[in-house]
């Protein structure tokens, strides 16, 4: 099954994941968002991660899981390759991420993402399961 | 777009063009976008008029929801897009000033003529490539200890002036002397301050950038003079960056505020990206005031860049920036709101004017603008692609009159960011730019493929538009030099 796929959009990176539950889709549309930000290869699963966000509904919580790695991205400089999401509810996602911390001489960046927005966002269920969410570059 | 919005688009003039208020129901005015046929013809499979229709929506909103002519497809607002709305009875949506607050630029002119520069253009560049830190991840080298961040977010630019980054003087030629009024760190978050704390200083990647640019053409050279842009030939320097993880954070912190607030008093909105709540309720006021501190913190963001390009053509040129005439000629936001009063079908109002990829465009005589630009008006700054030039225009009584002082910002994308990195490789952007004769510094090779000059819009033909219709006409045309990207 395709993880994830890019979709344009003309100043942004639009990011379709699937999964055969939501679980693998919210964990596909992060490592998606960590592909356009690094090349995944190099990234070792030296750091563990627990992870709770609560929100509106569980179209903030893609939103809201999305900003929170980006934020331990800025903060912590860790980059995220693989996730896990351990717990979901409508409003609750509870995941472990794992990644290790930025290291210029063996990770190849690429793509600065400010942040996930709301903009033709879209959790579905149908044929297997897809998120999609639009993120400002 | 929808082929029914295509066909409700009504034609006023050769650059003026509306959506009436029928097209869908719920708004609440008219659109308004200033473009001609073939700049309508970019945009018309994406969904960027679809949002100025969608803005139309926000209570309180007046006139029109306007579009200036780079618009191109955002996320809730349409890039280039403005809405003032009254702040009695109106509402203040973060998704209208974005993710980077007050993401703005800033030019500095100097002495210099192309002649003296271009021999030592790579050690310049070098120069700067260490001295300015870039590029994704990056960290500044501005240690904020304590609650010295809280300083830093009440003052702006002021703050890094007197923490020795730049001139008293370079503040007088900022919009809004570098500090918006009613910063309250308070209503910062923790994650916001622990994310800006480490990256105060520093250019970003992206779009952002520093060039080194000629005066390749004045238009209008009372203005051009007026500006301390006195000739051809001569050597400007412009910089583009924001408010960096800070705002971003910002304005996650406060969707997420709005997301309740929109239920709480009852705000129906065709999309989530536009959450706001009432200027003057809680929620409202607590966002300006976070607001104004992101914008104060890219306002030292910027201050201090200033603070090291001066520094790095001092070293490699031999001579004092007093010596190299280093003068800021202004710095404006473009992805702001701010409270001002404009006439509105005949009333002086006091609005809430959104700008999202806008620059404030304020005529002479305009209080607000500096004293040696009283007489002219408000230099605007317009950055297009670094492969080709940039803008420097003038605000303007009909930009008073139609926008709310309000005009483009630059040149607007016209390949998406896969469809540049698909058509064209890093390597073949750097060595396009050497052949014209522009030497680059980049952070990050592959990232250059994305900024390709191809993958935007020929902002000479923003450029004629925004003239042509009177709202902010062209001074002087500049080409780049010299490119550091980040």
């Amino acid at each position: 099954m395709t993880r994830f796929e890019l979709f344009d959009h003309t100043a942004d990176v639009g990011i379709v994941a699937y999964g055969n539950d939501l679980k693998e889709a919210y964990a596909n549309v992060a490592y998606g968002m960590f592909s356009l930000i690094a090349d995944l290869k190099e990234v070792h699963e030296e750091i563990q991660r627990d992870i709770d966000i609560q929100a509106l509904d569980r179209e903030s919580l893609v939103v809201d899981w999305l900003n929170e790695l980006l934020y331990i991205f800025d903060v912590d400089q860790v980059i995220f390759s693989r996730f896990e999401i351990t717990a979901l509810s409508q409003s609750q996602l509870r995941a472990k991420a794992y990644g290790e911390k930025i290291d210029t001489s063996r990770h190849q960046l690429k793509t600065e993402v400010k942040a996930a927005t709301y903009h033709l966002l879209k959790v579905e269920e149908g044929n297997g399961f897809k998120i999609q969410v639009i993120l400002d570059i | 777009m929808s082929a029914d919005l295509m066909a409700m688009l009504t034609r006023i003039d050769d650059y003026r063009w509306e959506i009436p208020i029928t097209y869908k129901p719920g708004m609440r005015v008219p659109g308004l976008i200033f473009s001609d046929e073939q700049m309508l013809r970019h945009i018309q499979d994406e969904q960027s008029l679809e949002q100025v229709a969608n803005v139309a929506f926000l209570p309180g909103i007046v006139g029109r929801s306007l579009a200036m002519p780079d618009i191109h497809w955002g996320y809730g607002f349409p890039i280039g897009g403005v809405a003032a709305t009254r702040v009695d009875d109106g509402v203040i949506s973060p998704g209208g000033v974005g993710f980077d607050i007050n993401c703005g630029v800033r030019l500095l002119r100097t002495n210099l003529t192309e002649k003296e520069v271009k021999p030592r253009i790579e050690r310049l560049l070098a120069d700067l490539f260490i001295n300015v830190p870039s590029g994704l991840g990056s960290k500044g080298k501005i240690r904020l200890k304590g609650n010295e961040i809280d300083k830093l977010l009440l003052k702006g630019a002021g703050w890094a002036v007197a923490a020795g980054y730049g001139e008293p003087e370079d503040l007088e030629f900022t919009e809004d002397h570098g500090c918006l009024k009613g910063a309250d760190p308070d209503k910062v978050s923790v994650k916001a301050k622990t994310r800006g704390t480490p990256q105060s200083g520093t250019l970003g990647s992206g779009n952002h950038f520093l060039e080194i640019q000629v005066v390749d053409e004045v238009y209008d050279a009372g203005i051009a003079q007026a500006f301390g842009i006195e000739e051809k030939g001569r050597i400007l320097v412009l910089i583009h960056t924001g408010s960096r993880g800070f705002g971003h954070q910002v304005c996650d912190d406060y969707l997420k505020t709005m997301g309740t607030a929109v239920r709480n008093y009852g705000i129906d909105l065709p999309d989530r990206q536009l959450a706001c709540a009432p200027v003057n309720s809680p929620e409202g006021q607590s966002y300006l005031a976070a607001m104004a501190c992101a914008a104060n913190y890219a306002w030292a963001n910027r201050q201090c860049i200033t603070h090291w390009t001066r520094e790095s053509f001092s070293r490699v040129l031999g001579k004092s920036p007093r010596d190299l005439g280093m003068r800021l000629v202004y710095d404006v936001a473009h992805n702001i709101a701010k409270i001002e009063k404009h006439q509105v079908e005949g009333k002086k109002l006091t609005v809430c004017v959104h700008r999202k990829g806008a620059t404030r465009a304020f005529p002479a005589g305009h209080p607000d603008i500096p004293e040696a630009y009283r007489k002219v008006g408000q230099p605007v700054l317009i950055p297009g692609d670094m492969g080709r030039y940039s803008y420097v225009a003038v605000g303007t009584e009909k930009a008073m009159e139609e926008t709310f002082g309000s005009t483009c910002h630059g040149a607007g994308r016209a390949k998406s960011r896969s469809a540049a990195r698909r058509s064209i490789s890093g390597a073949d952007v750097a060595a396009e730019l050497a052949a014209k004769g522009i030497a680059i510094q980049v952070a990050n090779i592959a990232s250059l493929s994305e900024e390709a000059p191809a993958a935007y819009k020929d902002v000479a033909e923003v450029m004629h538009i925004t003239d042509a219709a009177g709202i902010s006409p062209k001074v002087i045309k500049a080409r780049p030099i010299g490119v550091i990207k980040g």
